[in-house]
């Protein structure tokens, strides 16, 4: 624990208990309502997608995956037109937690790091937000497949 | 006879010259509450450079060269260009540097580079190292985003105590002799580690050293607060501003009116969604070179002590666990 | 496949737990987010993950969880067909659609636009 200069009157665990005072609380209800209410429309919105191309013949187990696709490139769009941020500070964890926010995290990457150039700018730092989704999403099929075949 | 004052300040005699200022910023800025003050207000990010950062730079170039031209200052009557900024490896300063073709002293103070750069130049001028030194720091929002936190188009929810990293530059002529305000002292800060480790909270790791670099200031000068007419520091924010008070009255200085802060300043809180308010080099640069430069040769501010706050953390040092350390140093202007 | 009106609650539950871990935590996105991944394949790996998309339709199937249960069915389905190697080569299988779309048209809109600030 490094020395508290003496002009400051304070202890080090004093100063860790003022800064956490004074931290603002964050707006709890109204943050996660808008979560809600944002995610929710956001499902709504993607079950809509589905039946859509329900309608268009498709069984419903295979009408998931161009639903899927639909919303990604929707938030990839959003995210490349500069809107997605700003959508995204209203509704949190409603726009982070779909997939949209996985389509976003891989969108903006690529998109800030394309003046480096398509190889070692796009490329290469395209995943740094996303890729450790996929990290712990393969870790945990194997493992779970692991003991799924062995039980 | 300018000479050390207690433990960690100069007392200048004769207290070279703070003749020329110049600013420039972007959109949200010159939206803002002290948007007039501003010598160059930029409509967009990019200002029609391939990149935030090539932005940034030509920022920086144009508050520079701005400041000489007021004055009729020539580049060959430079002897230093002192110059910082928030990118790696201060590339902004650095790049700038070349354009100019100046001496350049590369400096790194993050938020509280302008104080540092007037501190550093006011004492080249009064050791009679130096005739005339450009002093300059710059900030921009995307560029400070995407290398501190998050690209730029990036769906996250700042919380409350976050703050805004302003888009803008500004520039300061230092001369031995010219025109009023004048650099009277200054007090150069320690880095205080206090164990903040939340990099959205930039105020409540910054606070210490703002506290530790004003009672350093009053104790080596022994002035008390109510020798300036104002007393800023660069951007403690919501959060750390008041944080600064209650450690100030710890040890018994109480600021009434005269306090503010820049990151405070440059914002209007509600109008535009900036959080716990403005932060960046370029936060108390263009406030303190813009409004209150203005402000003091206006007559309405004779003395001003202007306090910059960096943090000088990096991504790696946050995320291998460290806590952020904070530095201030404080510039006394009078006229 | 789920109603309008399941999607919509399950899927904003989601979401609101999501928030709340945001807000009450220290954690970052990509914790909390990772963290949904694997609670999806656990739940996958129990056979209830697919029992919720059946209640809910893309209220369970649009939240990033819903990538963890389709690693794990991958993984599983093709395990049982070809023995564990079936593990590895089964896994994406399902979640195909959804990485190779993010990646395409991440590629596409950065080509396009510029990031704006």
């Amino acid at each position: 624990m490094p020395a508290v200069p003496e002009e400051l009157n304070i202890g080090y665990e004093e100063y860790r208990e003022l800064a956490e005072r004074e931290k603002p609380a964050p707006p709890l209800v109204r943050n996660a309502l808008t979560a809600f209410i944002s995610g929710g429309a956001i499902c709504v919105l993607g079950q809509a997608i589905q039946n859509g191309f329900i309608a268009l013949g498709l069984n419903p187990e295979d009408a998931a995956n161009p639903t899927v696709a639909a919303v990604i490139l929707l938030a990839s769009l959003l995210t490349g037109l500069g809107l997605f941020d700003r959508l995204a500070r209203f509704a949190g964890a409603g726009l982070a937690v779909p997939v949209t926010g996985f389509a976003n995290s891989v969108t903006s990457a690529a998109l800030e790091f394309k003046k480096e150039g398509l190889v070692l700018g796009i490329g290469s730092k395209m995943f740094s937000l996303a890729g450790t989704v996929i990290l712990f999403g393969v870790i945990t099929a194997f493992v779970v497949g692991l003991i799924s075949a062995i039980f | 006879m300018s000479q050390k004052a207690g433990r960690q300040s100069v007392l200048f005699d004769p207290p070279p010259y703070l003749t020329s200022a110049a600013t420039v910023v972007g959109p949200m800025e010159g939206r803002g509450p002290l948007g007039d003050d501003f010598d160059l207000v930029y409509r967009d990010l990019y200002i029609n450079q391939k990149s935030f950062e090539a932005a940034e730079r030509k920022m920086l170039q144009e508050a520079c060269l701005l400041a000489l031209e007021k004055r009729n200052i020539k580049l060959n009557d430079i002897d230093y260009f002192l110059a910082g900024d928030l990118l790696n490896q201060i590339t902004v300063s650095g790049y700038s540097a070349a354009e100019l073709g100046l001496p350049f002293f590369g400096l790194y103070g993050a938020c509280s580079t302008l104080t540092l750069a007037l501190s550093w130049g006011a004492m080249l001028v009064a050791g009679g190292f130096a005739q005339n030194v450009l002093a300059a720091t710059s900030s921009h929002n995307c560029c400070a985003e995407r290398q501190f936190r998050y690209p730029t188009e990036y769906g996250f929810q700042r919380p409350r105590q976050a703050q805004w990293t302003v888009t803008g530059a500004a520039a300061a002529v230092i001369s031995a002799a010219g025109e009023s305000p004048r650099i009277a002292a200054v007090t150069t800060g320690k880095v205080i580690d206090l164990g903040e480790k939340d990099a959205l909270n930039l105020g409540a790791a910054m606070a210490p050293a703002a506290a530790s670099t004003l009672i350093r200031h009053f104790l080596d000068l022994q002035r008390a607060p109510d020798y300036y007419d104002l007393i800023v520091t660069g951007d403690l924010g919501q959060i750390g501003s008041g944080i600064l008070r209650k450690l100030l009255a710890r040890s018994g200085y109480f600021m009434e009116e005269n306090y503010n802060d820049c990151g405070l300043m440059i914002y209007n809180p509600e109008l535009q969604q900036v959080e716990a308010g403005g932060s960046g080099c370029a936060c108390s640069g263009v406030v303190v070179l813009g409004h209150l430069y203005r402000r003091m040769k206006a007559g309405e501010l004779n003395r001003v002590l202007v306090v910059s706050t960096g943090a000088l953390h990096s991504p790696t040092t946050l995320g291998q666990g460290d806590s952020i350390p904070g530095v201030a140093h404080a510039v006394a202007l009078e006229i | 496949m789920g109603s309008y009106l399941t999607a919509f609650l399950v899927g904003g539950l989601f979401c609101l737990i999501g928030q709340l871990l945001f807000d009450l935590t220290p954690f970052t996105p990509g914790h909390i987010l990772s963290g949904f991944v694997v609670a999806g394949g656990i739940l996958g790996g129990l056979g209830l993950y697919d029992k919720l998309i059946q209640f809910a339709g893309a209220g369970a199937s649009l939240p990033i969880s819903s990538f963890g249960n389709a690693l794990v069915k991958g993984a599983i389905s093709e395990a049982s067909r070809h023995g564990v190697i079936g593990i590895l080569t089964g896994m994406f299988e399902l979640t195909s659609t959804g990485i190779t779309a993010a990646i395409i048209f991440a590629f596409l809109t950065a080509l396009i636009f510029n990031p704006k600030g």
